[in-house]
Order: C-alpha cells, then sequence, then structure tokens
C-alpha cells in the first residue's frame, strides 16, 4: 500500500471519528455514532497491517501482534460484556487508564528505537506523553479504587500534602529537563516512575462525589497523550483522534462540572484549600422518625402527587423493577407519580437513566430536576431510595462542606419525606444529612429491594 | 511532517472536538465519555507500529504490553458504550411504537 493511500484511509477514520463524536451527542443517533467510531477504529487498525515505512510486509513480530490483540480481547470484550450497568462507570476509568499506559509505552519504545537521532520536538513529544500517560494511568486506578470501594471515598488529605504535590511535580519537570538534555534511557524510566506518583497523589485528595469529574478530565488527558505520540510516530490519524479527545473530553469535563455545580478548579484543588470539616459526630445520637413499611404504605396511598427520587442505592439492590411496580400501583390508584432524576444520580450524569431504562420505567415520567424542583410544593410525598447527596440541604446551606453549591432535588419543599436507606450511614461524598432529622421524615431501613416489596404488598392490602 | 501541516490539523481538531459536543444534554454525558475514551484507544495503531519497528525483546516486549493495553480500550470502550446506548435504544424504540400508533 503506498503511503498516500495509507493516510487517506486514515483520514478517513479521523472523520468517521468525528461523525461518532457527533452522533453520540443525540439521543437518537447515539448508538449509530458509537458503532461508527468502533467501524473507523477497526479500519485504522486492520489498514496498518498493510502499510510498513520500512517498505516491508508483513509486519514484523507479526505473530506477536496477533497474539498480544488476541489477549487484549479476551480481556477487554468480557468485562466490558459482563461488568453490571452500577459498576460501568468504574470500568470506564480503568478503560481509559490502560490507553494512557498504552500511550506512554509507545512513546517509551519510539524514544528507545530513535536514541540520540531524535530531534528535539519529539523528545519533548515524547517527555509529554510519558508524564501525562502515566498520569493518567496511575490516576485511574486510583479512581477506580474509589468507585469499587476498595479504598476511602473520602478525600484523602495528608499534612503537608500540598508540599508533596507541588514537589512531585517539580522533580517531574526537573526529571523531563533532564531528559530532553541528556537523551539517556534512565531519566525517561525515572520520569515515568515520578508520573506514576503524580497521578495517584493528584487525585487522592479528590472527594468521591467529583471522581467522575476527574474522570472525565483524564480521558481529555490521555486524548491529548494520543495526539503527541500521533506526532512522535508521524502519524495523522492519531493526531486527530487524540486532539478530538482531548478537546471534546475538556468541553465535556465542564459540562459535567456545571452539571454538579462544581466549578473545575475547585474540584481539583478544593482539598488543598478546604479545612478539615467538623464532622458532626453528634448527628449519630440524634432521634430520627423510623417507620414500618405499613406506615409508608399509608403515606403513599393518601397522596395525590408522589414523586420517586432514585439514587445509587437503588440501583446497588436492583430495585429498578420493584420500584416500577410500586409506580405502576400508585398510577392504577389516579395517584400522580414522577421520578426526579437528578443529573448526577447514580455514580455519573446519567447513570440513572440508564439504569431505568434497563427497567423498562417509562421515559414520560421520568423529570430531570429543573422540571421536578417546582413541582415539590405541590408534592405531598417524596420517596428517597438509596439517595442521600442529591438531596442534602447542606449543599444550600453549609458552606465549605464538599458538595456546597450542588445543585440539589428540592424534596425537602414536599409535605413528607420518605427515606429508604439502609443505615443512617452518610453517602458517597460523605456527609451527615440534616433533612434526615427533619419532623416531616420518615426512615424505613432496609435493603431498598426488600423495603420496596413489603411496601407493595402493605399497599396492595390496603 | 511539516511543521505547520501538524500545527493545521492540531488547532482545526481542537475546534472540531469543541464544536461537536458542545451542546448535550446530562443524560448523554456518561455514554459520550465512554465512546471518547473508546476513540482514544486508537492508539492501537501506535502500538502496532512500534512492534513493527522493535528488534530487540525489551522494546518488543514493552510494545506488546501496549497493545494489549490499547486493544482492551479501544475493544472494551466501544462494548461498553454499546451495552449503555442499547438501553437508551429500547426506550426510544417504544416510545416511537406506542407514538405511531
Amino acid at each position: 500500500m503506498s503511503r498516500f493511500l495509507y493516510e487517506l484511509i486514515g483520514l478517513g477514520a479521523g472523520v468517521m471519528f468525528i461523525l461518532a463524536l457527533k452522533g453520540l451527542s443525540h439521543p437518537r443517533t447515539a448508538r449509530r455514532g458509537n458503532l461508527l467510531g468502533a467501524a473507523g477504529a477497526t479500519i485504522a487498525t486492520i489498514t496498518v497491517f498493510f502499510y510498513s515505512s520500512d517498505g516491508q510486509l508483513p509486519l514484523n513480530n507479526l505473530g506477536w501482534i496477533l497474539g498480544a490483540i488476541a489477549f487484549g480481547l479476551i480481556i477487554g470484550v468480557p468485562a466490558a460484556r459482563r461488568v453490571q450497568m452500577t459498576a460501568m462507570p468504574q470500568l470506564v476509568a480503568l478503560f481509559n487508564g490502560v490507553g494512557g499506559g498504552a500511550a506512554a509505552l509507545v512513546a517509551i519504545v519510539e524514544y528507545l528505537k530513535l536514541g540520540q537521532s531524535a530531534s528535539t520536538t519529539v523528545v519533548i513529544a515524547t517527555v509529554f506523553t510519558v508524564i501525562v500517560g502515566s498520569t493518567s494511568f496511575s490516576g485511574s486506578i486510583v479512581t477506580f479504587l474509589k468507585l469499587q470501594e476498595l479504598m476511602t471515598t473520602r478525600p484523602v488529605v495528608f499534612a503537608g500534602g500540598r508540599f508533596v504535590i507541588a514537589g512531585t511535580l517539580l522533580a517531574t519537570l526537573g526529571c523531563a529537563g533532564w531528559v530532553v538534555t541528556s537523551l539517556g534511557t534512565t531519566p525517561l524510566l525515572v520520569l515515568a516512575g515520578l508520573s506514576l506518583a503524580f497521578g495517584i497523589l493528584f487525585v487522592l485528595p479528590v472527594g468521591g462525589a467529583d471522581v467522575p469529574i476527574v474522570i472525565s478530565l483524564l480521558n481529555a488527558f490521555t486524548g491529548l497523550t494520543v495526539a503527541a505520540g500521533g506526532y512522535v510516530l508521524d502519524s495523522t490519524l492519531l493526531i486527530i483522534a487524540g486532539t478530538l479527545v482531548g478537546a471534546s473530553g475538556t468541553i465535556l469535563t465542564r459540562l459535567m462540572a456545571e452539571a454538579m455545580g462544581r466549578s473545575l478548579f475547585g474540584t481539583l484543588f478544593g482539598a488543598f484549600t478546604a479545612k478539615p470539616q467538623d464532622s458532626s459526630g453528634t448527628g449519630e445520637d440524634r432521634p430520627v422518625k423510623s417507620g414500618s413499611a405499613d406506615d409508608v404504605a399509608i403515606l403513599l396511598n393518601y397522596a395525590r402527587r408522589v414523586v420517586i427520587v432514585p439514587g445509587f442505592g437503588l440501583a446497588v439492590a436492583q430495585a429498578q423493577h420493584t420500584v416500577r411496580e410500586l409506580a405502576d400501583l400508585l398510577s392504577a390508584k389516579g395517584i400522580d407519580v414522577a421520578y426526579g432524576i437528578h443529573p448526577v444520580a447514580g455514580r455519573m450524569p446519567g447513570h440513572m437513566n440508564v439504569l431505568l431504562a434497563e427497567a423498562n420505567v417509562p421515559y414520560e415520567q421520568l423529570s430531570e430536576m429543573d422540571e421536578v424542583n417546582p413541582t415539590f410544593p405541590q408534592t405531598d410525598v417524596a420517596l428517597i431510595i438509596g439517595a442521600n447527596d442529591v438531596v442534602n440541604p447542606a449543599a444550600k446551606t453549609t458552606p465549605g462542606c464538599p458538595i456546597y453549591g450542588m445543585p440539589i432535588l428540592d424534596v425537602s419543599q414536599a409535605g413528607n419525606v420518605i427515606f429508604l436507606k439502609r443505615s443512617m450511614r452518610p453517602g458517597f461524598a460523605g456527609i451527615e444529612n440534616e433533612l434526615l432529622f427533619d419532623a416531616k421524615t420518615t426512615l424505613l431501613f432496609g435493603d431498598a429491594k426488600a423495603s420496596l416489596t413489603k411496601v407493595v404488598s402493605a399497599l396492595k392490602a390496603l | 511532517m511539516e511543521a505547520m501541516a501538524i500545527i493545521s490539523i492540531f488547532t482545526l481538531s481542537i475546534f472540531v472536538g469543541f464544536e461537536v459536543v458542545s451542546k448535550v444534554s446530562s443524560t448523554l454525558h456518561t455514554p459520550l465519555m465512554s465512546g471518547a475514551n473508546a476513540i482514544h484507544g486508537v492508539i492501537l495503531v501506535g502500538a502496532i507500529i512500534v512492534a513493527d519497528h522493535s528488534d530487540n525483546s525489551l522494546e518488543l516486549g514493552l510494545s506488546l504490553a501496549a497493545i494489549v493495553l490499547a486493544t482492551i480500550n479501544m475493544v472494551g470502550g466501544f462494548v461498553v458504550t454499546d451495552r449503555m446506548l442499547e438501553m437508551f435504544k429500547g426506550k426510544g424504540a417504544k416510545n416511537k411504537g406506542s407514538g405511531d400508533k
């Protein structure tokens, strides 16, 4: 294959990526867009087997290459197919991390290969790829551990942490200078190590609720890494694809931060500036009103309007189907039922919509926050299932708390508030919810699915 | 490649990237992020190129590791995005069906 044809096909794949992102931005074309992106990536991958810069075909190490691809398929496909939809955000984080790692490795190999013959701009691009790729890799692993709750979801802040981070960053940049001037192998490996450490330190202070924003940011980082890798390898396709993801990822990160009412700066550096929170441990001892399934059924039965606020707890308990049964039952009794969906209900923007769609909840019943908030004063019962942070009034009333400024669902305006919760344990952001102690709040403790089943049968018996 | 050509491609791609996602509802944030994530898995192409260039076991080992990681990123990313969107499609199709009749 001639260089021209090879580049032309690469350009075609680049265009397919643009159309893929465009398609993914609209609900009706989203699936087609994703398939188009997959087709572009497949075409680009196949093409590379038919062009070699040294003119020799088949490619050197062909068997090894095909074996490695097969191995990647064996790991990646089942992981993507079998993952529970509730665990999907951390899988995306992990996929992003390995992409960043791959880009860093590619740059390292090309650097080893070029040795002293590398031009300064190529070395600078290599250094950029290694720093950002490694940071994205280790940072994504930390976000994975946080979302999988294999480590604490609270911000990890230690004494002098900000100096350690600043020191690591300075050392990384210094090491980058060392690589550019010495062109040695050791400096590059030290650079990779420092960047890995920086990625970990960078993500540790981020609070659980902000993790999705960080994943999106690291995703944009990986895109830029791929673009820089494309410069090192002289591949137009990689430059186009990487830059596209870098740019769209940056916009997406900003949109996400806006949807959550966070400033990007605050998310990334909030942990440095925030004072240690006074953990209001006194809250644990205060009285709450807990009720039985029958109490909840009665409250619901005599309501005219009920708004259901689903949260991650509903997803974990796999209670989507039971909640739909309850909603159908209430509708049959002539009660007006709506779902109030917070933009970040679940773990990521749009995550809850995916989960409820899985349970065939009618689309018309799903109301976004801006639609449902003005209706709470006319709502008799707000039924909150496994959600906490997205209805926590602290977001409005307590400056300095980790979710301060996040738009919330104003459930406190409703006549009655019912929480279905597993325990008094605070939500993902790790803060106490004052609403739990309010006089009009009733709590029903237990697994969301078990509680809902009990409420449904109590309601049928009425 | 000529420096100016690369700078042009880079700059134009930034604007295209900004433009295509500037108006997207929060419902689609997660699938869009996941789809973009899969697209940067195309670094697989780069990993294959360096594996072709490799002529010692260190270089080959590192590039094969890069191929494995990039394949996971690319294929896994597209598959998981499709799974997310499949659910939207089911919902949309049903609405359309009831709306038409």
